[in-house]
């Protein structure tokens, strides 16, 4: 890792594209989420570079990338979950809201609260799929019942499980398929209403089926939500995204409106990277 | 040879090798088990009474327990001939109650059809004929089956009238002596009491003074009623002939079980069979440990496993929550990890040691001191007690329960603890809600491997509380019904007491091994207790992967 750094450190085009392309501002629409000469550390190894970009409101940012390039990392900056790895420092600024989310007078339950995430692998508590929807709620201290069942039902048509699992909510969320679990934790993420959901690799673990649903949902989700999705499948970030940023050894390369970044990418690794010449 | 190496090489050696490890290994439990099961539970099988002659005109009566070849190491004689063991009973009479004999010196065996077997509260077994009845002066039956057939329904009402006597002895004078305890107590405090002088304090005084005569006035009372009914009851007498003539008058309420074993049937050998074992497990015991029951001691090592798993398993997980969860990883936490480990393998006594010098000396020397100063110099808590032993054995239990507790704790999935955090949840909710639940199959594990090392220890409890005869349970009706100050009884200890310190050691050893039994069944029922809900827990948790 240390030494592919190093030899990728020298390269010019990397560190000019940062410059150049370091404020898109992206088109059209409000700033939900605003990053400025981002830098993160795990111990002495440096994972991210310099990021600096805007994220518009109501719209699908698709980060792609080759695997370890930090795009998982920069998502879980901006809800905090990189506090729980020891060794990690982070230092520039995020702007959630124009709020910034790493001050010390920031409240981290707030922030993941305003700022759901759902996982690479369906991660459903070992509760009742009503339980488990409503989860964020109880934590909250809501126990009205009419509230959590409104809630609950208002979170699995949102997340296009409620025809499937109406009859059996009192079961429990680790006796559905794949895909199912999956959704059920999107109903869990935007049960507690957040204005921005992370998506990390949502559908990595899903069949073609199961991520066509769930690629259906997020557009659905998108008129209510700011959604930033990391994915593998370019398929999916064409699919899916409105904006694609694409990073590569830590770096920002590009980043623009999706239909641009396919068609006509600016750098040549970007190019080199969609058309599969590596990755 | 080139086939032998491929096998070798197949590895099918490995695969006989490690398969009979494992074989021997269950054969030798198999075997143990076996052998406690026949030792223990034969003893409470109703054998056939044989009258043996011997040449020289010596007459014995009782049960053959025992036959074994005579060993004369050296001489073509070894191991030719045999030698019975005969338990004869009728200790009072002889002096023995054991006997070996050579078969080589019988003269002649026979199972007379009348002799009784006599269980008794003294003296162990009485073996002989029956020959007379008598109530009072009178004579109420003469001859083997008319006082049989007298003796029976004598045999029932004796145990009624021996509850009777016990529940005027417990309940009524045991309650009149609690409560004068309680008076004299207090006015022990009032002695202590910095003096005050005034009426108040004479007062006082004289109420507790006829507070103490109204109640010597009920214990009179009701002593004269036990002495009555102790005569009446002990009026009908039943006279016994022994193997060598010598006549034996035992009274009718000081018979416990009596049985012709000749003369008994498949179905009367199974009641008697099944009575003895109840009364071996629902009863006291008798002539120091080696006869009746021993439910004193079951109901003490059921009610000291409680305890220790009530307080070792709060404790040990959450110490292991703050190490596991809320520690910074790092040296100190290594440390404190061997630590615990090594804990686990400090030998029991002196776990013991540290018991009795810290909990019972210091902790219960201290409470006396504060709150029961009034007893001294009896101690209160400031001797062995089944809180102390409790203790003490939570003290030896807990690296366990720790052990295993982080274990579980670091086996929840992280996915599972972030999926809590992205909702909001703080760290504390997370381990209260999601990372706890999660883990319970593993803690129940860490108490299940608890209870089994807790239940099978004696050596600290033997200085920390446990007794050889506690008449007193540690639970009972008197406020505040539970003692946990008491001393108990423990079926490890009684093994060891009734096996090794016993003066009868051949009426003591089968007690051993249905002891053994007993203990072996405990900690299995109480395990499988545990494993049951453990197994609910993990299907309720199936994700979780232990």
């Amino acid at each position: 890792m240390a030494d592919t750094m190093a030899t990728a450190q020298p390269s010019p085009p990397v560190i000019k594209t940062n410059v150049e392309f370091a404020v898109p501002s992206a088109g059209s629409g409000a700033v939900a989420i605003e990053i400025r000469d981002a830098n993160l550390w795990y111990g002495s190894n440096q994972a991210l570079f310099d990021i600096s970009m805007d994220i518009a409101e109501k719209q699908v940012t698709a980060f792609i990338g080759p695997s370890g390039c930090g795009k998982s990392t920069l998502l879980r900056c901006l809800n905090r979950m990189n506090d729980l790895i020891d060794n990690v420092r982070v230092t520039g600024t995020f702007k959630a809201m124009g709020r910034e989310i790493y001050a010390p007078s920031t409240d981290v339950i707030e922030v993941r609260r305003k700022i759901g995430m759902v996982f690479q692998k369906s991660n459903p508590l070992p509760k009742s799929i009503y339980e488990n929807v409503v989860y964020g709620l109880r934590i909250a201290g809501i126990r009205d019942k009419a509230t959590l069942d409104e809630a609950c039902e208002r979170s699995l048509r949102g997340a296009a499980l409620w025809d499937e699992v109406k009859d059996r909510l009192d079961q429990s969320g680790l006796g559905l398929s794949g895909g199912q679990m999956q959704r059920l934790c999107i109903a869990r993420a935007i049960a507690i209403e957040p204005e921005i959901i992370l998506m990390d690799e949502p559908c990595s673990a899903l069949d073609p089926i199961a991520t066509l649903k769930v690629e259906e949902l997020i557009y659905e989700l998108k008129s209510a939500y700011t959604i930033v999705i990391v994915t593998h499948n370019l398929q999916q970030a064409a699919r899916v995204s409105d904006k694609t940023a694409f990073f590569w050894l830590g770096r920002l390369v590009e980043y623009s409106q999706t239909a641009d970044l396919f068609t006509n990418p600016k750098q040549k690794h970007t190019e080199d990277y969609i058309t599969g010449r590596f990755g | 040879m080139q086939s032998w190496r491929d096998t070798v090489r197949r590895g099918d050696p490995l695969i006989w090798f490690t398969g009979s490890a494992l074989g021997i290994s269950l054969l030798m439990i198999a075997g143990m088990i076996l052998l406690i099961l026949v030792n223990g539970l034969g003893f409470f099988w109703p054998r056939p009474l044989e009258r043996v002659t011997l040449s020289d005109g010596t007459v014995l009566q009782g049960e053959v327990v025992n036959r074994e070849a005579i060993p004369k190491p050296g001489t073509p004689e070894h191991l030719q001939h045999h030698r019975i063991q005969m338990k004869t009973g009728n200790r009072d009479v002889t002096g023995v109650d054991f006997r070996w004999v050579e078969e080589a010196e019988i003269a002649s065996r026979e199972r007379p059809a009348d002799l009784v077997f006599v269980e008794r509260r003294e003296y162990g077994a009485l073996i002989g004929r029956l020959t007379q009845l008598v109530r009072g002066e009178e004579v109420v039956a003469t001859g083997s089956t008319a006082t049989w057939a007298a003796l029976q329904p004598l045999i029932d009402r004796a145990a009624r009238d021996r509850d009777a006597i016990r529940r005027i002895e417990r309940d009524e004078l045991g309650g009149i002596n609690y409560r004068i305890e309680r008076e004299r107590l207090a006015l022990r405090r009032l002695d202590l009491r910095p003096a005050t002088g005034g009426a108040g304090d004479a007062a006082s005084r004289a109420a507790i003074d006829a507070r103490v005569a109204a109640l010597q006035a009920q214990y009179q009372e009701a002593e004269a009623r036990l002495t009555a009914l102790v005569e009446q009851a002990g009026a009908t007498r039943v006279t016994v002939e022994a193997a060598g003539g010598e006549t034996k008058d035992i009274a009718t309420v000081d018979i416990f079980r009596a049985y012709p074993a000749n003369e008994l049937s498949w179905a009367g050998r199974l009641g008697v069979y099944a009575s003895r074992i109840w009364e071996f497990v629902s009863g006291e015991p008798r002539e120091s440990n080696t006869e009746g029951g021993i439910f004193p001691a079951i109901f003490g090592t059921v009610m000291m496993v409680m305890l220790m798993s009530i307080l070792a398993v709060p404790f040990g997980v959450i110490t292991a929550l703050y190490l596991r969860e809320y520690a910074r990883q790092g040296l100190l936490v290594r440390t404190v990890r061997i630590a615990v480990n090594n804990l686990a393998g400090v030998p029991s006594i002196v776990f013991g040691v540290f018991g009795l010098g810290f909990f019972v000396y210091l902790v219960g020397g201290s409470i006396d001191r504060v709150f029961f100063a009034e007893r001294l110099p009896t101690p209160t808590f400031g001797t062995g007690g089944i809180l102390w032993a409790s203790l003490t054995l939570g003290l030896l239990t807990i690296p366990v329960v720790i052990v295993a507790a982080e274990e579980a704790l670091a086996a929840v999935p992280r996915s599972m603890r972030e999926a809590s955090l992205a909702t909001g949840a703080t760290k504390f909710q997370t381990i209260l809600r999601v990372v706890l639940p999660a883990a319970a199959p593993g803690i129940l594990t860490g108490l299940i491997l608890a209870m089994a090392r807790g239940a099978g220890e004696v050596a600290p409890l033997m200085i920390t509380g446990v007794v050889k005869l506690a008449p007193d349970l540690p639970l009972d009706g008197y406020a505040p019904f539970v003692h946990l100050e008491r001393k108990f009884m423990h079926l490890g200890f009684h093994i060891y007491d009734v096996g090794f310190q016993s003066p009868n050691v051949e009426a003591a050893k089968p007690m051993v091994y249905a002891t053994s039994i007993l203990l072996l069944a405990i900690v299995v029922l109480l395990n499988l207790t545990a494993i049951v809900v453990r197994n609910r827990l993990r299907r309720k948790y199936q994700a979780s992967a232990f």
